[in-house]
């Protein structure tokens, strides 16, 4: 049987690409269930979603996924310990009202979580607050300043000190820019966008 | 076609059982009225239960023989909707303790050759759910691809799934509960004492004589505020008068909503038993799918491989968003597979019954994606 292709959004498919197969998958912001039904296609995972849109759940349902209403900051406490392999995170963190409180949930929740977020220390952003002076508005984030459902920008090197002050365990870590993966170095200037894969202990 | 007698509109069987019952009694026989739409293919594997809600009855896509009404869940069940006769095998049973061919306190006692009455048994929704699974023998239906009801429908659902849940491949469970809640218990107390303080009720041996309309009138209108909602009450009637421009400063329906009320009580005595509203509303009462499972609801659900889905409205509470919720973190908790979704409506708990596209998009997803 021929496994379909799946056009996956950049972080999207670095997450696919490193889950490992069989895997138990929480999908937290899932969207209309893209990356899920990549994984169950390609990766024969097992996978539940948590999605804050009514038309996205109905779109994901509708492809045959489990995906379930809910809200990132008060759903997850009703998930059981340890019950999935993954948990992902995927550019929902700065949506959230306690990206640490979700973080420590999904880590609750899964062996490992993948966090994925646009980083707000990109040169194009610092050019547009440093001299433009302006909140910036860009490719990943789009939206205005009163109307951006970003709440808690973050960049990459708050990431990493929230992780070690929080000793989670960085497992590894991936860096896009212009939906090329690009080279850590530099990255909290020259990176759109990361990605981190943790665990707990 | 069906060649099947077995099959088709307005049936009723009478099944030996005997149904073993929650209380420990055991009941027999059994009366069973029943519709099937569509083809049972040849591995019988569409086979799609629909369970029907309080004064609910099998009539979900024909004709009611009393009101001549349409069948009350055309919405969802026809031709090209989400439930569809030339894809699916549909069977709606009506619930045993109702009134409209199968068991219930006004069929007639086969021993006595009088109607039960009070004598007709305690049942509970498990009951109702064991009933319909001796008519499903009977039907040489093993396996449900789908079990669908909404409201107390959804009770029956939720028990199918958890007493025969190898029987059940999914289920969508629309606006209901994992169990009737506090204030659920006291409307419908409500609506029992109003039929019991009826004289002609006479401890349920009112068949020979007058029947107590007026106590089940408004046992219904009180019921019928908890169906609807404070926004949908307001848009469709407001404070309008009634027929007339000034208020009578008396005590007719000067309102409208007073008199949709009326209206709603008086035309639902026509095609319902007062005896069967006591017995049906009991039956909800006393649903704590927890109960049997040392009151943790995930515990139901351990091991499932059932599909659920669950559906709840904005609007509605008498079953709201959180009782639906309910469920869906105990299914999750048991690791089992659930979709849920709150759908803005309006309408209140009767949003389920109504035109409602959202609703029908993503049953009609949840069952056409099934594996």
């Amino acid at each position: 049987m021929n496994k379909p292709e799946y056009k996956l959004r950049p972080d999207l498919a670095i997450i696919a690409h490193n889950i490992t197969a069989n895997a138990r998958v929480l999908d937290v912001g899932c969207g209309d269930g893209a990356l899920m039904a990549a994984l169950r296609d390609q990766k024969n995972s097992d996978a539940r979603g948590i999605e804050i849109d009514p038309a996205n759940v109905s779109a994901a349902v509708t492809r045959g996924l489990s995906v379930v209403q809910g809200d990132a900051d008060t759903d997850l406490s009703e998930y059981p310990d340890n019950s999935f392999d993954y948990a992902i995170l995927s550019q929902t963190l700065q949506t959230t009202h306690r990206p640490d409180i979700v973080i420590d949930n999904l880590l609750r929740i899964g062996k490992y979580a993948f966090v994925s977020f646009p980083n707000f220390a990109h040169w194009r952003v610092r050019l547009s607050l440093g001299f433009g002076g302006r909140m910036p508005v860009t490719r990943l984030i789009p939206e205005k300043w009163y109307n951006t459902p970003n709440i808690h920008h973050v960049t990459i090197d708050d990431f990493r000190a929230i992780v070690r002050e929080r000793q989670w365990i960085q497992e590894n870590q991936w860096f896009l820019s212009g939906d090329k993966q690009t080279s850590r170095a530099g990255a909290n200037i020259l990176a759109e966008h990361a990605v981190f894969l943790l665990k707990k202990d | 076609m069906n060649q099947d007698e077995r099959f088709g509109l307005d049936k009723n069987v009478r099944l030996l059982g005997p149904l073993k019952l929650d209380s420990g009694a055991e009941f027999a026989p059994i009366e069973c009225a029943y519709e099937t739409y569509g083809t049972l293919n040849s591995d019988k594997s569409n086979a799609v239960l629909i369970c029907h809600a309080l004064t609910g009855d099998q009539y979900a896509a024909s004709t009611h023989p009393v009101t001549g009404k349409d069948g009350w869940w055309l919405n969802l069940v026809g031709e090209g909707k989400p439930v569809d006769p030339n894809h699916d095998f549909i069977i709606c049973i009506n619930v045993i303790g109702s009134c409209l061919g199968s068991s219930g306190p006004s069929s007639v006692d086969p021993s006595t050759e009088k109607p039960y009455g009070m004598d007709f048994p305690v049942i509970t929704i498990a009951d109702m759910v064991r009933a319909q699974a001796i008519l499903l023998d009977h039907l040489g239906i093993e396996t449900l691809a789908a079990v669908i009801g909404g409201s107390m429908g959804g009770m029956q659902a939720l028990s199918w799934t958890v007493q025969f849940p190898q029987r059940v491949k999914s289920a969508i469970i629309i606006a209901s509960a994992a169990r009737q809640s506090a204030q659920n218990i006291a409307f419908h107390e409500v609506g029992r004492q109003s039929i019991m303080a009826d004289p002609r009720w006479a401890k349920g041996d009112y068949y020979d004589g007058d029947p107590p309309t007026s106590g089940l009138a408004v046992a219904r209108m009180a019921a019928h505020i908890t169906y609807l909602s404070e926004e949908g009450l307001t848009k469709k009637f407001g404070r309008r008068l009634q027929d007339r421009d000034e208020k009578s400063f008396g005590f007719d329906a000067d309102f409208q909503i007073e008199s949709y009320l009326r209206h709603q009580g008086i035309s639902f005595v026509d095609r319902f038993d007062a005896n069967s509203y006591l017995y049906i509303t009991r039956a909800m009462d006393y649903f704590d799918l927890a109960d049997d499972y040392g009151g943790v609801l995930a515990n139901a659900f351990k091991g499932t491989k059932t599909r659920f889905c669950v559906i709840s409205f904005d609007s509605d509470w008498l079953y709201p968003t959180s009782e639906s919720r309910r469920i869906v973190h105990a299914i999750n908790a048991a690791g089992g597979n659930v979709s849920f979704v709150e759908l803005e409506s309006p309408f209140g708990h009767d949003s389920f019954l109504l035109p409602a596209p959202e609703m029908n998009e993503i049953i009609n997803g949840f069952l056409k994606a099934a594996p």
